[in-house]
C-alpha cells in the first residue's frame, strides 16, 4: 500500500478560502505562525474573514498584514496586547474581538478537533468573561459551557512534513497547529521541509496526515521567521 | 547592598523550593529567577508549551523556536518537554503547577485578584492570566505596594474586572511580605528600612501586624 501526495502550491491551496471564511492561524507569538500562507491570503484579498489565532502577532508581521489590508472582521484571540493596530481597530469599532482565555480557547479548539460539541468548566465564573454563557450543573457543581470552536480553514507551519501530511514540530513552534489541524474543515500547512513517505518514522509524528489537506513546500523563510531584534 | 526591588525580587524567591511545578508571569515574577540557587531543582512551566525552562539567551544564540510566554527568547534543560497549548492549559488546570507568581493592578484583602484588564485604558484579553490564578495550587503576587501615582494596590475590594475570585494566598511588595488569611491580610515581613505605620498607610485595607518584632527583607 502507498499513501497520497498531498503536495501542492501556495496559491491553489489559498485560493480555495472564499470571502467571509473563518481561518485559524497557528502560532504564539512568532514561532508557529504561517507567514508565508499568510502573506498569500493577503495577496489574494480574501475580504470579511474571521481570524482565530492565540494573539495578533506584533505590528508588521502575520496577522497585522491582514488587519492592515482590511480583510478581517472578528479575530477570537486570548491577548492582542502587542499590536497596537489591533487594538485600535478594536477601540474604533473596525473589527470585532472575541477574548477567550488562552487555555479555554486551546480547549475549544481541541474539542471542536475530537468531534465533541462543548465542555463544560468553571474558569471564569465570577469574571466579566463569564457574561452571557449559559450556566450548567454537573453533580454539586456548577460551570459555564464552552462550545466547540471549528473553522473552515487552518492554516500552520510545521517544521518537517512528509508528502502524506505527517508532521512533526520545533520546541515552542508547536503550541496551537496541532489541535488547530484537526479543527478546520480543510487545514493547510506551510513546512519548512518536506520528506517523502517513511521518513518520519512513525513514533516521531507530532500530527497525523489524516488530519491534513494540503501540503507546501516553502522555498525558504522570509525574514519574519527569525530571532526578533528588540 | 541589594536595592528594594533585589531584595523583593530575592525574597519572592526564597519561597520556591526544590521540586516545585512553578509558573511565573511577565515581568517582576519571570525576573525572581534571578535569585533562585542554580542547583535548585525547580520546573518552571510556561504557557506556550514548556516544562523546563531554561535561562534566557541573548539573541545571538536564540533558537527562533523557543520563547517563553513574555516571548523572551530562553533554552533548553536537561529534563524539558514541550506541548501543545491544550496540553500546557491541562497542567494548569488539572492543579500541577505548585505556585505560580503574578503581576497585579489590585488585590483585594479576601484574596480577589485584578490583573488583566482597566477598561477603556488597557484591554489586550486575559491571556493565561485567569486559569494561573484560578487554578495554580498556590498564588502569589509580586508587584509594588501602590501603583506609579503613588495609589495603594491593595484594597478592601477590587475596583477593577476580576481575574479570579479569593485567589492569592501571598503578596510580595517593596514594602512588606503579606499574608492573605482568612481573618484578613497579615504582615509577615517587612521590607529593610521601612516602617510599619508607612506599610499601614499605603495599604488601604486593614492590614493585621502581629505583637512583637517583625523578621525583615
Amino acid at each position: 500500500m502507498a499513501m497520497i501526495d498531498k503536495t501542492t502550491d501556495m496559491e491553489n491551496a489559498i485560493s480555495e478560502i472564499p470571502d467571509g471564511a473563518s481561518v485559524m492561524l497557528g502560532g504564539f507569538g512568532v514561532p508557529g505562525t504561517p507567514f508565508c500562507l499568510i502573506q498569500e491570503l493577503v495577496r489574494q484579498g480574501q475580504k470579511n474573514l474571521t481570524i482565530i489565532k492565540n494573539d495578533a502577532n506584533e505590528n508588521g508581521m502575520g496577522v497585522d498584514r491582514l488587519l492592515e489590508n482590511g480583510q478581517v472582521g472578528k479575530l477570537i484571540a486570548s491577548h492582542i496586547g502587542l499590536n497596537s493596530r489591533a487594538v485600535q481597530m478594536m477601540n474604533d469599532g473596525d473589527i470585532q474581538v472575541e477574548f477567550v482565555p488562552q487555555g479555554i480557547l486551546a480547549e475549544r479548539i481541541r474539542i471542536a478537533g475530537a468531534g465533541m460539541m462543548a465542555f463544560v468548566t468553571d474558569i471564569g465564573m465570577g469574571t466579566p468573561l463569564a457574561d452571557g454563557k449559559t450556566e450548567v450543573s454537573v453533580g454539586a457543581a456548577i460551570g459555564v459551557l464552552e462550545p466547540a470552536l471549528h473553522a473552515d480553514f487552518a492554516l500552520l507551519h510545521a517544521a518537517r512534513s512528509d508528502r502524506f501530511g505527517n508532521l512533526t514540530y520545533a520546541a515552542t513552534a508547536r503550541n496551537f497547529n496541532p489541535i488547530m489541524a484537526m479543527a478546520a474543515t480543510c487545514t493547510i500547512v506551510e513546512s519548512e521541509k518536506v520528506v517523502p513517505v517513511g521518513e518520519i518514522a512513525p513514533d516521531e509524528v507530532h500530527t497525523p496526515a489524516p488530519f491534513i489537506d494540503h501540503i507546501i513546500q516553502l522555498p525558504g523563510l522570509p525574514e519574519e521567521y527569525n530571532v526578533v531584534e528588540r | 547592598m541589594l536595592n528594594a526591588k533585589e531584595r523583593l525580587l530575592r525574597r519572592a524567591a526564597q519561597d520556591i523550593h526544590s521540586g516545585m511545578i512553578v509558573n511565573l508571569g511577565i515581568g517582576l515574577p519571570t525576573q525572581v529567577t534571578r535569585y533562585l540557587p542554580a542547583d535548585l531543582p525547580v520546573c518552571l512551566h510556561s504557557e506556550n508549551g514548556i516544562a523546563g525552562v531554561g535561562p534566557q539567551v541573548s539573541n545571538a544564540e536564540a533558537d527562533r523556536n523557543l520563547i517563553d510566554a513574555g516571548g523572551a527568547y530562553v533554552s533548553p534543560i536537561k529534563g524539558t518537554s514541550y506541548f501543545d497549548s491544550a496540553v500546557s492549559f491541562a497542567i494548569v488546570r488539572s492543579g500541577r503547577l505548585d505556585l505560580t507568581l503574578l503581576g497585579a493592578f489590585q488585590v483585594a484583602a479576601n484574596g480577589d485578584l485584578a490583573n488583566w484588564m482597566i477598561p477603556g485604558f488597557f484591554t489586550p484579553g486575559a491571556g493565561g492570566a485567569i486559569e494561573l490564578a484560578q487554578k495554580a495550587r498556590r498564588v502569589a503576587v509580586i508587584s509594588t505596594h501602590t501603583d506609579k501615582k503613588g495609589r495603594p494596590k491593595i484594597l478592601e475590594r477590587c475596583t477593577l474586572p476580576l481575574t479570579a475570585h479569593n485567589c492569592v494566598d501571598r503578596i510580595y511588595t517593596d514594602m512588606a511580605v503579606i499574608d492573605v488569611t482568612p481573618n484578613g491580610l497579615e504582615m509577615i515581613e517587612i521590607a529593610h528600612g521601612i516602617d510599619q505605620q508607612d506599610v499601614i498607610n499605603a495599604t488601604e485595607a486593614k492590614l493585621d501586624v502581629p505583637e512583637g518584632p517583625i523578621p525583615t527583607f
